[in-house]
């Protein structure tokens, strides 16, 4: 058994987001983590593993610098990595992005009782898109918004996060599921992980060792090949501090009923 | 010499100041306010291999080289002086000399739960007539049969109170001076073995200091640590080594006490201007920053020798005697610069500058390492 976790790497947006004249993020002025929803499915994987011993492959699509993180999941426990990268498959949007992981990923080998995890969404794009489009070409069934997950031989039982409530799901295995902050609290480094990470291996994939695979179609993959195209990208303006009002009793929900009578709102 | 870290170092820096940020930082005001010692840390740290970073894994270490040892000492200490002296006493003055000096049956039995963090270690060698002068030891250790029987009492011990394992240091021979003092390794289970109250101190307040109180205490034979009559010397190869790890929490002090006091000189306004906008602000910060740089070369360098197995004792006192004189003085500028909000416990920087008082004391004082490095000068 195995779980093969697709991760990226984000420009960091707690500090300072810094935007290009075209619209673009200036990625080079911003320093980058993991994502951090990402780190969630790499530790759920890593969870899974405590229990099981299984094998945890991360994988990520990415310029090479990407490999640092990488090595960093290889220190928090993963066994191996893949990184996937070529000039060929920069600038894809999410179509093309999930097509190339998932052709890594049915090349990296997606077995009966394996499971793929992502994060929910990156900080960067805000999507949602990649995980499920991966699922959808690999053919696997999927669980979006993972808040619990519970292993029972090739059984597995997500506890789905939505905004309305909670769906649990059984799923059998080969599986992907998609995670969210609220399922875990990611583990750090350790310092033995750090000191193995760099003999563990890390392969890369370029556009040779993918071009053929069937998932791969070479017009629709990278900036050219995207069907998305970004029109506009701006901040957009701050929202005003929300108030609390703190109470059970009639008097605050007569006040809060005015307050919202007054914004119109019912 | 190179000055470029490694891959493993640099992400291990940025796992340290994670792991301070969120784990020990929210913990350091508490602690010190309350001098009680973070034994959930200890457990957390315990769980990412701090307690044994540059032991070989076959005894339970970690795998890894001492600079990146001082270096987790060195990120702890920038937000928490306390926390960074319980890795550095634990590591360097207790794991550190039965890993030396043990027989291979003493580092099977007591290393692999030290390194793993199981249990904490310390180290006894001050005593109330013996401080800067070691060599007056008047705890005494005599052989009865298959064991040596301890009297005696050892003060101002780190870690005392809640360590399992202490290396301890008693007179076998007390007309050979120096050469009749011997090592041991004992147990806080061992009879007549008990520990005295906690001494309430100006900084590094969470940590446990205690006296330890030996009556007819028995410790096994094949307790005696390297060879009846080479305690001495086990104790100043020990402090030798120690120096770096309290070289490393000066270091993180004096660097935290930066990092605050840029932070707030950019926020604070007076006469109309952030306090950053002075001249006087930026030259004092610039002379903070310079003397905390100019003692991290020291600190690395001292680290990488000892790495290297090659002779460190000089390079460990001047990192010392530099990175604590700096932490004093650049904690001290830190509190001048927030002014009366410095003075209150509201801001890290008061505790900043009484936690680095003490790395000009212990481990050998400020006057010992001059001593150490002018005897390396051959000045007599």
């Amino acid at each position: 058994m195995k779980i093969i976790v697709s991760i990226k790497q984000v420009p960091d947006t707690s500090g300072k987001v810094a935007v290009n004249p075209d619209g673009t993020l200036n990625r080079a002025s911003m320093q980058t983590i993991t994502n951090p929803d990402d780190m969630n499915a790499l530790e759920a994987a890593l969870k899974i593993k405590d229990e099981t011993g299984c094998k945890v492959i991360v994988v990520t699509m990415g310029p090479p610098p990407a490999a640092g993180m990488l090595r960093e999941a290889l220190a928090m426990g993963a066994d191996e990595a893949v990184l996937v990268s070529a000039r060929e498959f920069g600038g894809s949007d999410t179509y093309a992005t999930s097509q190339v992981l998932a052709a890594a990923i049915s090349t990296i080998g997606v077995e009966a009782d394996d499971i793929v995890m992502c994060g929910r969404q990156a900080i960067d794009g805000d999507t949602a898109q990649v995980g499920p489009q991966i699922a959808e070409k690999l053919g696997l069934p999927q669980v979006t918004y993972a808040a619990d997950i519970q292993k029972d031989g090739d059984t597995i039982t997500v506890k789905r996060m939505l905004e309305d409530g909670y769906m649990t799901i059984k799923v059998k295995t080969p599986c992907l599921i998609t995670c969210i902050k609220e399922l875990n609290s990611p583990r750090y480094m350790s310092v033995g992980g750090v000191f193995e990470a760099y003999s563990k291996p890390l392969t890369t994939y370029n556009y040779e060792t993918l071009k053929d695979h069937p998932l791969i179609d070479a017009t629709t993959i990278g900036l050219k090949g995207s069907p998305t195209n970004i029109f506009k990208s701006f901040t957009p303006p701050q929202k005003g501090a929300g108030m609390m009002l703190e109470g059970a009793d009639k008097a605050t929900c007569e006040k809060l009923a005015g307050i919202l009578a007054a914004k119109h709102i019912i | 010499m190179d000055f470029h870290l490694t891959n493993e170092q640099l992400m291990l820096r940025k796992m340290y100041r994670e792991f301070a940020e969120n784990e020990v930082k929210p913990l350091a005001e508490e602690i010190d306010e309350e001098e009680r010692f973070p034994m959930e840390t200890v457990q957390k740290m315990a769980k990412l291999g701090m307690m044994g970073i540059y032991f070989p894994k076959e005894y339970g270490g970690a795998g890894g080289d001492v600079l990146s040892y001082a270096m987790c000492v060195e990120e702890l200490a920038k937000v928490c002086g306390t926390t960074a002296v319980i890795v550095s006493a634990h590591t360097s003055l207790c794991c550190a000399p039965i890993f030396e000096n043990g027989t291979e049956e003493q580092k099977r039995k007591y290393l692999p739960d030290l390194l793993s963090g199981r249990k904490i270690g310390a180290f006894g060698l001050t005593e109330p007539n013996a401080g800067t002068d070691a060599s007056g030891q008047q705890t005494t250790a005599v052989l009865e049969g298959d064991h040596y029987v301890l009297n005696g009492s050892k003060c101002f011990i780190t870690n005392g109170n809640v360590a399992d394992t202490f290396v301890v240091f008693a007179m076998t021979d007390k007309s050979k001076g120096n050469h009749g003092i011997s090592a041991f390794i004992v147990e806080k289970s061992f009879p007549g073995f008990s520990t005295g109250k906690h001494e309430k101190k100006m900084g590094i307040r969470g940590s446990s200091t205690c006296d330890l109180i030996f009556e007819d205490c028995i410790v096994p034979k094949e307790n005696l640590l390297g060879k009846e009559g080479k305690g001495f010397k086990i104790a100043m190869q020990t402090l030798d080594g120690g120096r770096i790890g309290i070289a490393a929490q000066a270091l993180g002090l004096g660097e935290g006490a930066v990092n605050e006091a840029v932070k707030y000189t950019q926020e604070r306004v007076q006469f109309g201007r952030r306090l950053s906008q002075f001249q006087n602000t930026q030259f004092q910060l610039a002379d903070m920053h310079t003397r905390m740089q100019a003692a991290q070369y020291l600190v690395y360098a001292a680290a990488m020798k000892k790495q290297l197995h090659e002779d460190y004792s000089m390079d460990a006192s001047m990192a010392k005697l530099f990175a604590a004189e700096a932490a004093s003085d650049v904690t001290r500028r830190a509190v001048q610069l927030f002014g009366g909000y410095g003075y209150t416990r509201e801001y890290p920087v008061e505790r900043m500058m009484r936690d680095a008082k003490i790395t000009e004391i212990y481990e050998g004082t400020s006057e010992v390492q001059r001593m150490v490095i002018s005897s390396h000068l051959g000045v007599k």
